[in-house]
């Protein structure tokens, strides 16, 4: 389980390797944080190589989105499967975030 | 009413770094048995992580002499889990704000007993050996 950050012109790109769970939200909490204080607008948060997401991981994901906004930001969300992107239903989460079926449609949406 | 089994049965501290090596463990159980592919890869493994870190953090609130216990038991027409902690449990039924309410969307917490009884076909808590809960998944 790890988070990759790098950068596509402007945009900040987080890979979520492995899970978001509640043993490892606060690293990306504080990964995405550490961006934002350095200036960071944009941020993709990229979930291709996602296995599963509980509720505290799906916390943390709002929580963000709420920080970023607030520092004027904006963050996207790319490449849920199928599992995720049924449970962004469920939540209705699916309704709060911008979810692009591909990096590459994430990345132009900016 | 056919045969059961133990197909799984466990004993971790509480510390949420062991909870992601039992969910591996239940979801391999749940393909060996054949379940739908989706109950395997979702199902199974939010319900059962919520389950988990619930006993935890709120149940055993993390303390590091207390254990949970997780044990999971094959049924004909089910697959069964049960979890326990060594807290005093909680009122399953309280009423607790619906976290798809557009008001709570942009709440970080209050959706884990919501994902658990959305995952799972049912879901009780008592006490046996233990603030016990039971996840239950027909095939």
């Amino acid at each position: 389980m790890s988070f990759a950050i790098s950068k596509q012109g402007e945009v900040t790109v987080v890979d979520v390797e492995g899970q978001l769970i509640v043993g490892n939200r606060q690293e990306l909490k504080q990964k995405v944080l550490d961006e934002l204080e350095k200036g960071e607008k944009k941020f993709l948060i990229d979930f291709s190589q996602t296995g599963y997401i509980d509720s505290s991981g799906l916390g943390v994901l709002v929580s963000l989105s709420k920080k970023i906004r607030e520092q004027g930001g904006e963050l996207r969300l790319a490449n849920l499967n199928d599992d995720l992107q049924t449970l962004f239903e469920l939540t209705k989460l699916d309704t709060l975030f911008q979810i692009s079926d591909t990096r590459e449609r994430a990345l132009e949406s900016f | 009413m056919g045969k059961s089994r133990v197909a799984l049965d466990v004993e971790i501290p509480s510390d949420v770094k062991y909870i992601d090596e039992v969910i591996e463990l239940a979801t391999r159980k749940c393909r060996e048995l054949h379940l739908p592919p989706q109950k395997c890869s979702l199902n199974v493994r939010v319900a059962l992580a919520e389950a988990i870190s619930n006993a935890i953090l709120r149940g055993n609130g993390e303390a590091a002499h207390k254990h949970v216990k997780i044990r999971a038991v094959v049924r004909d027409d089910a697959i069964v889990f049960d979890v326990v902690d060594e807290g005093p449990g909680f009122d399953l039924s309280a009423d607790r704000p619906d976290p798809t309410a557009a008001e709570n969307l942009e709440h970080e917490d209050g959706r884990g007993l919501f994902l658990m009884k959305r995952l799972m076909d049912n879901v009780e808590r008592f006490q046996k050996d233990g603030n016990v809960v039971r996840l239950t998944l027909y095939r």
